[in-house]
């Protein structure tokens, strides 16, 4: 599910996520500020044990999404390059869930433009996450 | 998949969703011509925990839908509870 635009690099995957492969995408010479965020699955949520995570995507739509973020982020910042990754299927505590990589002649855009990515896909893209712990397991967000 | 001979639509669940349907997608009648606004509330009264999430959306074609959107047959239809991506 590779974006065949240039300078964006959309990957939802059930396999293992790469950040040498998102550094190589957004790296130019022109670019003298790379940002990354990686989200990894931690072992404890809202003080609870978590033993392992199970990731849920509306693939094609969360595709699309993950992509209007991508558009929007260069747009707004004026980044050079987005890469923006994320996993689907079963995690294990330490595992890489999500990778955003931007670059951009300056640091100030790239800082900025990496949190908005990761913001707008929390907030936007159909993904779902199930929380697993000691005593049973939950949807995460779902119920107030 | 052609449908046309019956009235009824699939609807793709999700997440939470999958879990309140008791599976992968639900099957509802005369959901042509209605508004998004009209499914959901056919969904929370059919299911009433979909009305105890904090919230969720319809997906028409791979897009968000707006409450006032018409669904026209064909429509790819998806139940978009709270996202948790990241």
């Amino acid at each position: 599910m590779d974006n065949s635009d240039t300078l964006h690099d959309i990957l939802l995957s059930d396999r293992p996520l790469s950040l040498e492969h998102c550094r190589d995408f957004v790296s130019h010479p022109s670019c003298g500020g790379l940002c990354f965020f990686v989200g990894t699955i931690r072992d404890v949520n809202l003080g609870e044990t978590v033993t392992h995570l199970e990731f849920e995507a509306y693939a094609p739509m969360a595709v699309k999404e993950m992509r209007k973020i991508a558009v929007a982020a260069r747009d707004r910042f004026g980044l050079h390059a987005v890469a923006l990754h994320h996993r689907t299927g079963d995690l294990a505590i330490g595992d890489t869930a999500v990778i955003v990589a931007v670059s951009s002649k300056h640091r100030k855009p790239a800082f900025e433009g990496c949190e908005f990515v990761i913001d707008e896909l929390k907030k936007h893209v159909p993904i779902w996450k199930k929380e697993f712990r000691p005593d049973g397991s939950h949807w995460l967000n779902a119920r107030p | 998949m052609v449908e046309l001979a019956y009235a009824t639509m699939r609807i793709q669940c999700f997440g939470v969703a999958r879990e309140i349907a008791g599976g992968s997608s639900i099957t509802l009648d005369q959901v042509e011509g209605a508004t998004v606004a009209d499914l959901r509330q056919r969904l929370v009264a059919t299911y009433p925990a979909f009305g105890e999430l904090v919230s969720f959306a319809i997906a028409r074609n791979e897009e968000y839908a707006r409450d006032e959107e018409q669904i026209m047959a064909g429509d790819e239809l998806v139940i978009i509870p709270p996202v948790a991506g990241g």
